[in-house]
């Protein structure tokens, strides 16, 4: 096991409600910089809330959500928008790239909403998607990629920004094991090249060894689940 | 596991002298238990006897002299035949993990965190194989046998998270069963 020092984003005692339905109910994570760690449990277990949670997406009911000495549960929205465009990265378990955009411009969009002019930022797009071997798909629309292909440029769109974390829920889901291995690979080298840390929230353990550790989460909490940590 | 198939298979290839043999076997086979010397050596004086293999002269290469064995028909036959079979699917469960939860439960004690603490030790071994396994210099029979390993653990894995889900009711109906 990876022994890492303070924490880079850190959830206590998160309790969440959906309606009236409990999705937290005392969940604890920790991810030090550089780190990779599976949430894992049932479905229904409350794994995507904690994703949201600490992607400043969702605000928790009770419990913190730190992140660098700032409390993300309590930041106004605008502050929040920046970190999830300039620290945060995230990818679903379905691309959700920009239909009308080809694979280069995904990538290349949330480095001009960052500032970067056009030209450079497709110059980057295209590193980028070349590190997750997705060169010859540049020209692509979204609609004609296979699965394994746009999430590959999900996860370089993701990583472009240079973000600290990247949050990304069931990345392999909808792929069939090996476009799903080829996916975490990229993702898994791309972040260690990087010293990016990743939450990957999974419900499939061959997904999750491709992380330092896994955080169990069962009806909402993650305690009494700790093993070996 | 056959270990005389396995030997007749990588004579398929030519003759080869027992040293060479081990080592291929431990080139194709990298997650197998490793093959002892002498386990060769016995195997192919049987495969012989049984006129599947036969000695076809020495190679001394500069070093000691070493028997080589070369494939007879019948022995090209039996291992074609044998790597054709189906392999029966499992007809006995004889896991030891199944076992430790079912006397757990039978001697009151805590399969819950029995199997906590095993998830563990699998997802431990699970990151060591997949580290291996997307090494890009990996050869291709250490990627093949790595995810073969991995597979088998998490299929061990979705018994456990199933058996954790169903332990109420496995517990009262094992408690059934002891009191009967």
């Amino acid at each position: 096991m990876t022994n890492h020092p303070a924490p880079l984003l850190a959830a206590r005692d998160l309790v969440k409600t959906h309606g009236r339905t409990p999705a937290l109910r005392g969940a604890h994570l920790e991810l030090a910089a550089g780190e990779i760690v599976a949430v894992t449990g049932p479905s229904g277990s409350g794994k995507s809330t904690l994703l949201h949670c600490l992607a400043g997406i969702v605000r928790p009911d009770e419990g913190s959500v730190t992140y660098g000495g700032e409390r993300v549960d309590r930041l106004p929205e605008r502050r929040l928008s920046e970190l999830r465009r300039t620290e945060f990265g995230v990818v679903f378990q379905f691309g959700q790239l920009i239909p009308e955009l080809t694979a280069l411009d995904n990538v290349a969009l949330p480095l001009m909403l960052a500032g970067t002019a056009r030209g450079a930022a497709q110059e980057s797009a295209a590193e980028w998607l070349a590190r997750f071997g997705a060169s010859e798909q540049g020209r692509l629309r979204p609609g004609e990629l296979s699965g394994g292909q746009a999430q590959r440029v999900a996860l370089a769109r993701a990583l472009a920004t240079g973000p600290r974390v990247v949050f990304a829920d069931e990345p392999t889901g909808a792929l069939d094991s090996l476009a799903g291995e080829q996916v975490m690979a990229a993702l898994v080298r791309a972040a260690r090249t990087s010293g990016t840390s990743v939450l990957v929230v999974t419900h499939d353990a061959q997904v999750a060894a491709y992380a330092d550790r896994e955080v169990r989460l069962r009806d909402g909490a993650t305690a009494g689940l700790e093993v070996g940590a | 596991m056959s270990t005389r198939h396995i030997l007749l298979g990588l004579l398929a290839g030519g003759p080869s002298h027992g040293y060479d043999l081990k080592r291929r076997h431990d080139d194709h086979f990298p997650q197998a238990r490793p093959l002892a010397y002498g386990q060769v050596y016995t195997t192919l004086q049987r495969l012989v006897r049984d006129g599947l293999a036969e000695v076809a002269g020495t190679d001394a290469d500069g070093g000691p002299e070493r028997t080589l064995y070369r494939l007879t028909e019948a022995g090209s036959r039996a291992v074609t035949d044998w790597s054709g079979q189906v392999t029966p699917p499992a007809p006995f469960v004889t896991n030891e993990i199944f076992a430790k939860v079912v006397v757990a439960i039978l001697t009151g004690g805590d399969p819950a965190a029995h199997l906590l603490a095993q998830r563990a030790a699998h997802l431990a071994r699970m990151r060591e194989l997949t580290a291996l396994k997307t090494d890009p210099d990996a050869p291709t029979a250490a990627v093949l046998a790595a995810d073969y390993a991995v597979h088998h653990l998490d299929a061990d894995l979705r018994w456990m998270t199933t058996t954790q889900a169903r332990l109420t009711t496995l517990t009262a109906q094992t408690a059934e069963v002891h009191r009967a």
